[in-house]
């Protein structure tokens, strides 16, 4: 079994469910982000939070999938002011959603003021929620971003034990676990972090805290990156129970502080659930075929 | 519904029947919880309230099923007729009675806030406050939200609506109830658990579902055999030919359905089709075979 705590599936086809399902991933955690292009207004924000916790859980349910997200302003938009200003009183509101199960992702781009503000005001929000939070370390300038991020979550009085750093490297990855965040690592098929670099990370700081997520998007990128990542560290010798954290237990401990996510989700749903909401993961099942039951006639 | 009734007495009838399910089901802590936050929305202060108490019902109630006894289902009916809460969990009637709790004798605002609440809601959210639907006041007012769920691509919401819920029947047009059943065959889904299904039979049905049937065949695809509780009593001489057809060469649950329609069928040609299948004909006629016990 396998969770990968990043990824936009409302970026990805049914393929890609089916084969995630297949490969033995059993949940996801779906953070609000960038879609590409800059929304405009409020209303458009609204709706794609009510998606990804609407058609999104569905789609994946469809597949034995379970779905969570995160919910947050990110660091792109936080610099459309009126936009942000939007988006923070809405917030509230889905952040106490079932299955929501952070603030996020959060976090600098350019470092902006807009974005050090918006960023600080999500911080408190979800320290109010009592809920764990995301965040987005910035491609550029990486290493302070990532420093500044941790300086002003503790000046917030975050505990460290509910916060991922994500998109952790080489250069970052030691004053993280150093200062008691956990790591995540998003495997990208060419940038970011590879399988290999993973392996060596893994072997050379422990499984503690590590976070394996294949952040996939609507970019190049690859949605089995979790499971193969594990395929790998396996090979390559890495004990079964490092695997198990990495890949899974990790994502599961820090997430399911929420209260929002837990192991039964998917092992032992209630009934009402898989009734409506969940078609149960064949892998769980025995390994059987994924059942796509007439696809087609569901494209109305 | 009970026009001899003030909308405020159904409501409180509704919302006792539903706390009385509750009750007996909750811990003590729920249920005060679930209380305290029917006295804030009553007052009608908080109007972001609402919204809140709905997405924490889960986590606060928990999401067992409800389980209903007889009597309690025989209450339900009693307070609101045709009421069917078969399925229902305990977070979906906490939803629907909180939302009930929202009711301050305005029919107008009722709707909006309903309409705010679904515009945000999550999809846990949504079927619920659809179940909840045949309970809610300002039963004209609420019909947009009612015919967005069914127009979606999520079938638990679309079933929300159409399956066990007196409503759709009640207030749909004959385009928005034909729209409803075909899609209900479309996408997969069960026609027996649509209330009114016969009451409501009619020609543009029949003929939608008739060329819906051929355009399957004419794929090399099944058809339900539940389409031709829609078209039995208005079928024409060709619908015969393919249902004698059905009956001779089908699975057996197409079998059954093309033996129940036949049965409903009026032309003599369908009577004595039906004849000629002596096994078939006595299972309908002893209701061994009904349009329920079709899988
Ligand atoms: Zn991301």
């Amino acid at each position: 079994m396998f969770i990968d705590p990043h990824a936009h599936m409302i970026s990805r086809t049914t393929d890609d469910y089916e084969a995630m399902a297949k490969a033995g991933v059993v949940a996801v955690i779906e953070p609000a982000f960038w879609i590409g292009q800059a929304r405009t207004n409020v209303g458009s924000y609204k709706d794609y939070l009510s998606h990804i916790l609407g058609f999104e859980r569905f789609r994946a349910g469809q597949f034995g999938v379970r779905h969570y997200c995160c919910v947050g302003l990110n660091s792109k938009e936080a610099n459309n002011e009126a936009l942000a200003e939007g988006v923070m009183e809405i917030l509230p509101g889905f952040a106490t959603k079932e299955g929501v199960v952070a603030i996020g992702e959060i976090g600098y781009d350019e470092q902006t003021a807009l974005e050090d503000k918006y960023f600080r005001l999500q911080l408190d929000l979800a320290r109010e929620l009592d809920l764990p939070v995301m965040i987005h370390t910035p491609h550029r300038d990486k290493k302070r971003g990532a420093s500044r991020s941790m300086d002003v979550i503790l000046e917030h009085k975050l505990d460290p034990s509910r916060v991922v750093i994500d998109h952790v490297n080489e250069e970052t990855i030691q004053e993280v676990k150093d200062r008691g965040f956990w790591a995540a690592f998003s495997i990208y098929p060419h940038s970011k972090m590879t399988a290999e670099r993973m392996v060596a990370l893994v072997k050379g700081f422990g499984a503690e805290r590590l976070i394996v997520d294949s952040a996939c998007d609507w970019g190049v990128s690859d949605p089995l990156s979790v499971p193969k990542t594990a395929a790998l560290m396996a090979e390559q010798g890495l004990a079964e129970e490092d695997v198990r954290l990495v890949t899974y237990a990790n994502a599961l401990a820090v997430y399911g502080k929420s209260g929002q996510m837990a192991e039964a989700d998917w092992l032992a749903p209630p009934p009402i659930d898989q009734r409506t909401l969940y078609q149960g993961n064949t892998v769980l099942r025995g390994g059987q075929a994924p059942r796509v039951a007439d696809i087609d006639a569901k494209l109305d | 519904m009970s026009a001899h009734h003030p909308p405020e007495r159904d409501v409180s009838l509704r919302m006792s029947v539903l706390r009385t399910w509750l009750a007996k089901r909750l811990s003590p802590d729920a249920l005060a919880w679930l209380d305290g936050q029917i006295a804030i929305i009553e007052t009608g202060d908080r109007p972001l309230q609402l919204g809140v108490a709905i997405s924490l019902a889960p986590r606060k109630i928990g999401k067992a099923d409800l389980n209903l006894s007889r009597e309690e289902h025989e209450r339900g009916g009693a307070a609101r007729y045709g009421l069917d809460a078969t399925d229902w969990s305990t977070d979906q009637a906490a939803r629907i009675l909180l939302a009930l709790a929202s009711f301050r004798g305005d029919d107008v605002a009722f709707a909006a806030g309903l309409e705010r609440t679904l515009a945000t809601a999550e999809i846990g959210e949504q079927i619920a406050l659809l179940r909840g639907l045949p309970l809610f006041p300002a039963p004209g007012l609420i019909l947009p939200r009612a015919i967005e769920g069914v127009r979606s691509a999520m079938q638990p919401i679309f079933e929300a609506v159409a399956h066990r819920n007196p409503y759709p029947s009640e207030h749909f047009s004959d385009a928005q109830w034909n729209q409803m059943v075909v899609k209900t065959l479309f996408i997969g889904s069960r026609l027996a658990p649509i209330q009114g299904l016969d009451g409501r039979r009619n020609a543009e049905l029949a003929k939608m579902l008739i060329d819906y049937a051929a355009e399957r065949r004419a794929a090399g695809r099944t058809i339900s055999p539940e389409l031709w509780r829609c078209v039995a009593p208005l079928a024409s001489e060709a619908e015969v030919a393919a249902l004698v057809a059905i009956l001779r060469d089908g699975t057996d649950a197409e079998r059954a359905g093309a033996a129940l329609a036949l049965a409903e069928c009026p032309l003599p040609s369908a009577r004595s089709a039906l004849a000629s299948s002596p096994d078939f004909a006595a299972a309908v006629s002893d209701g061994r075979i009904t349009w329920n016990t079709i899988p």
